[in-house]
This record gives structure tokens, sequence and C-alpha cells, in this order.
């Protein structure tokens, strides 16, 4: 009897957390097309599903699912292939252990939450590296060694920004961090959480750090001759993406399911408004900014962002201590 | 540097934020078109019409235009002289009146160089077809754009009087005269 009511809870988690994996980053998606469209003085997909074509980005799936799977002859086959499942799987696998409210709002309370976070994250930009390889295309393998050197510069300051929260907390578990969060850990790790929010963007390879997939120089980078299905996964991917960087930054650095009211009731409310203001400003900084040089991208990691996060540490620990 | 202000570190950021936010804010610059239609200038040129009644063939037209796209067929007809006295008369009768859309530019010479103002134009330019050949307009379809035809602009109320207007008058008092008299004749009579 328990093991059947134990078998219902996790298969009804593995359906939550899938439907929130599939819907969540189509509507960011969506938001993107509208904000940004709006913030260049356009309307946006107005057609697509009748009402301000909310059904756009369906359309583009069902186009991109009819279109054939090309596989350029001189490319690795099965890396070629693989690529598109190793960017997009381990975001799902991220989902898993972040809580979006109290208690047992989590897919599984892992005590190693935020390693666990971290580390398939950094399993996400080996995808890219794969693609980039495999293609057997010039353009793909510079947009794959951009994306190296890129990952390697900002996985140190999200890591070590990371880390911080966890000192202050003195638990690697992303529902514990939550259980002693206070308020005031917003200032305390405000530094922190811009370190944290910036490399993510960079792992992301959004813009402004989107050099790896610069359409003006290298086509698309390591996604070039992707083609149909393999291509829209890569897309997926990178909003699936951004949905998992605006959780974590919510979760650690913005208190996640806390809010100055009925937040045992609504935890799960204020984690999805935090979520979706990170993820406009996502899009807000996309629409700003230009992108980021190679030189620039390096500085910027290895002499201002390193740094802060070190000193954010220091910090966390200075008040720990005391 | 020519930019002596001394601005704080990333005030520049902040101020590109500003921008496209306030962008967002504000309304899009999109038509609708399909589902709205678009607010034209009254004079907008669209499509030429033809008030076939004015023609009378002369060629004027087709022979201005720049890129040959009037086509005119027309044959004379003689009008029986009148009972009354006199020599009989003959007169173009408007067989075939065309302009090919597909070629014509739209420059308007033909509206302007025609005498007797037989072409306006229309703002109508709803008329895109599947196949260019489609886009000949023979004299039917070019006389049913008249419809569309906005009336001409007021005159300035310092300007001229139009000539046609003093010739009309000139016309109507030349009949009243003739009318008067005519009315005093056959009052002396009874």
């Amino acid at each position: 009897m328990s093991s059947l009511t134990w078998w219902l809870e996790v298969g009804l988690r593995i359906v939550v957390i899938f439907l929130a994996f599939m819907v969540v980053p189509l509507v960011v998606g969506q938001m993107e097309h509208k904000a940004m469209a709006h913030m260049q003085g356009r309307l946006g997909p107005m057609e697509a599903g009748g009402f301000h074509g909310w059904a756009q980005l369906v359309a583009d799936g069902v186009k991109f699912a009819q279109k054939e799977a090309v596989v350029p002859k001189a490319a690795d086959r099965r890396v070629f292939q693989l690529a598109p499942a190793v960017a997009l799987i381990p975001y799902l696998l991220a989902l898993v252990v972040i809580p979006i409210g109290p208690g047992t709002q989590v897919g599984v309370d892992l005590d190693l939450g935020l390693f666990f976070a971290l580390a398939v994250m950094g399993v996400a930009v080996i995808g890219p590296l794969m693609a980039g390889w495999g293609s057997a295309n010039k353009y793909s393998l510079l947009g794959g060694l951009r994306s190296a050197a890129q990952l390697m510069a900002y996985e140190l300051p999200m890591l070590l920004s990371a880390v911080s929260v966890a000192m202050a907390a003195g638990t690697l578990s992303l529902p514990g961090i939550m259980d002693v969060w206070h308020w005031y850990w917003i200032p305390w790790q405000l530094i922190g959480g811009f370190v944290f929010f910036t490399a993510g963007l960079a792992e992301l390879q959004r813009p402004p750090f989107d050099m790896p997939v610069a359409d003006s120089e290298i086509i698309f980078g390591a996604y070039t001759e992707y083609t149909g299905l393999r291509f829209a996964l890569f897309l997926l991917a990178e909003y699936a993406g951004i949905v998992v960087l605006c959780l974590l930054t919510a979760v650690l650095f913005l208190g996640g399911w806390h809010g100055p009211f009925a937040d045992q009731h609504l935890g799960w409310l204020w984690t999805a408004i935090k979520t979706f203001l990170l993820a406009f400003v996502v899009i807000w900084l996309r629409v700003s900014y230009p992108r980021l040089r190679a030189d620039q991208l390096q500085k910027l990691a290895w002499t201002v962002l390193i740094p802060l996060s070190l000193a954010q540490l220091a910090l966390t620990g200075v008040v720990r201590v005391l | 540097m020519t930019n002596e202000k001394k601005n704080l570190p990333g005030a520049g950021l902040v101020q590109g934020l500003a921008t496209t936010f306030k962008n967002m804010v504000t309304p899009a610059h999109t038509r609708q078109y399909p589902d709205v239609a678009p607010e034209l200038a009254p004079r907008t040129r669209g499509v030429i019409a033809l008030i076939e009644e004015n023609c009378t063939s002369c060629m004027l037209c087709a022979r201005e235009c720049p890129d040959w796209c009037i086509y005119i067929d027309s044959h004379k007809e003689t009008i029986p002289a009148p009972p009354s006295g006199g020599r009989e008369r003959s007169r173009n009768v408007l067989d075939r009146f065309a302009i090919d859309f597909s070629l014509c530019m739209y420059c308007g010479i033909c509206i302007e160089v025609c005498p007797f103002d037989a072409l306006e134009w229309s703002p109508e330019f709803e008329y895109a077809e599947y196949d260019l050949r489609d886009l000949l307009h023979e004299k039917e379809r070019l006389g049913a754009w008249v419809e569309s035809v906005p009336p001409p602009v007021a005159l300035d109320d310092a300007a001229e009087e139009p000539k046609e207007i003093a010739l009309a008058q000139k016309a109507a008092a030349k009949k009243q005269a003739a009318l008067d008299a005519e009315q005093q004749g056959s009052a002396g009579d009874a």
C-alpha cells in the first residue's frame, strides 16, 4: 500500500516536472518574442493562435518537426546526433532538485542539491562543444572553441558565488538553504547574486555574451549544421537554461518561496514571480546591450567577476564568524 | 575625449536599459494592415480611373506615357446632318481603353496631360493579382474606379475663379437674355 502511494507520488512529481520543463521555457520564449518586439517598436507575433500570436512557438515547433534532419557526411555521426540531448537533458535534471515552495514542494530533497544542480548545468555546456566538434564545419568548430573558452572562464565565478550562499546557510541542500533564509540575505549576498546571474548568462551564451554563436561572424556557431528537430532541441535547451538559471538565482539570492506575505500557502507563486522577473531581465539585457568581444568577455570574467565573488566569499565568511 | 562630463561607472549601461524599457511601454508603430485599413492621404496615387464619357480618343495620354502602357482603339462615326441644316460631322468612338498596371510606374503624366479630365487618380490600391496578365485593366474596370475618386480639393478663398465658371455663367446669361426677348416678343403679340 505505502509502496503504491510512493510510486504514485514519484510518478506525479516526474509528470509535473516534465510538464513544467516543456511549458515554462516556451512561456519565456513567447515573453522574449513579445518584450523584444515592443522594445524595438514592433508588435511581435500577432497571427498564430489568434490572440496576440500566443501559439507562435507551438507553430515553430511543428515547423521544425516537419523539417529534414540532415547529418553532414563528414560529421562525427554519433556525437553530432547526441549533442542536442546532452545540451537539453541536464536542465531537466537540474529542475528536480530546485524547491518551488515550502516543505515537500521540491522534486527530490537532495542533501547535495546545490552541488547537483551546478554539476548538471556544467554537463549541459558540453552539448555545444560536442556539436561544434562533431559538425565537421569550420564555423561550428570556432563556435565550439569559443564556447569552451567562455565556459572555462565563467564556471569559476558562478561556483564561487553559489558557494557563498552555501556557506551562509551551512548546507548544500536547496530546501535547507530556504529554511534558514532571512530577508537580510538579499543585501548580504547582493554581490554574489550579481556575479551568479551574470556568469550564468555567459554560461547560457545569451547576449551580450553570445560570442560563441555570433551570427554576424560565424553563422550560428556550434549549431550551424543543425536542422529540424535537433536544432529545435538546442533552442529549447537555451530557454530551459534560462528557466533553470532564473530559478536558481531566485532560490539562492532572492529568497525563493519567501515573500512579504502568504509565503506558506502561495510560496510557489513567489518563486514563479521572481523567476519570471529574472527571465524578463535576461531578455531585457539581450535587447539593450551589444555583444562582448572575446577579450572583453575574458577580461570581465577574470578581472571583475572572480575578484567580486572572492570578495563576497570573504564577506560571507566574516559575517558568519561574527 | 570630447565628453568632459565625468559619469558614474555603468551610467551608460543603465541608460541603455532605460531606453529599451521606455520603448517597450510606448505603443508600437506597427499598422495591422489587412485587419485595420491604412489611413491614406486624400490624394494618394493608388490606381488610375477612366471617365469614359470625357475621353475623345485623342491619344495624348498614350503618347505621353513613358512606358507605353496605355492601349487605345477607336473608330470614327459620322453623325448625320441635323434636319435644321448644316453638314454631317464625324466623331471618335472609343472601342478599347486599357492600362497595363504591370508596366505603369504611377508617374501620373497621362492624368496631367488629358485635356478633358477623363483620367483621375483614385486612392484604391488593393488590386494585386496572382497572374501578371490580370493587371491589364480594361475600360470597364478603369471606369469602376471612378466611384472612389475623391472630390477635387476646394479652391483657396483668394483664388481666381476657374475659367469654366465664367464661361458657364456667360452662356447662361446669353440663354436667359434670349429667353427674356422671346417672352417679351410673345407678350407684345398678345
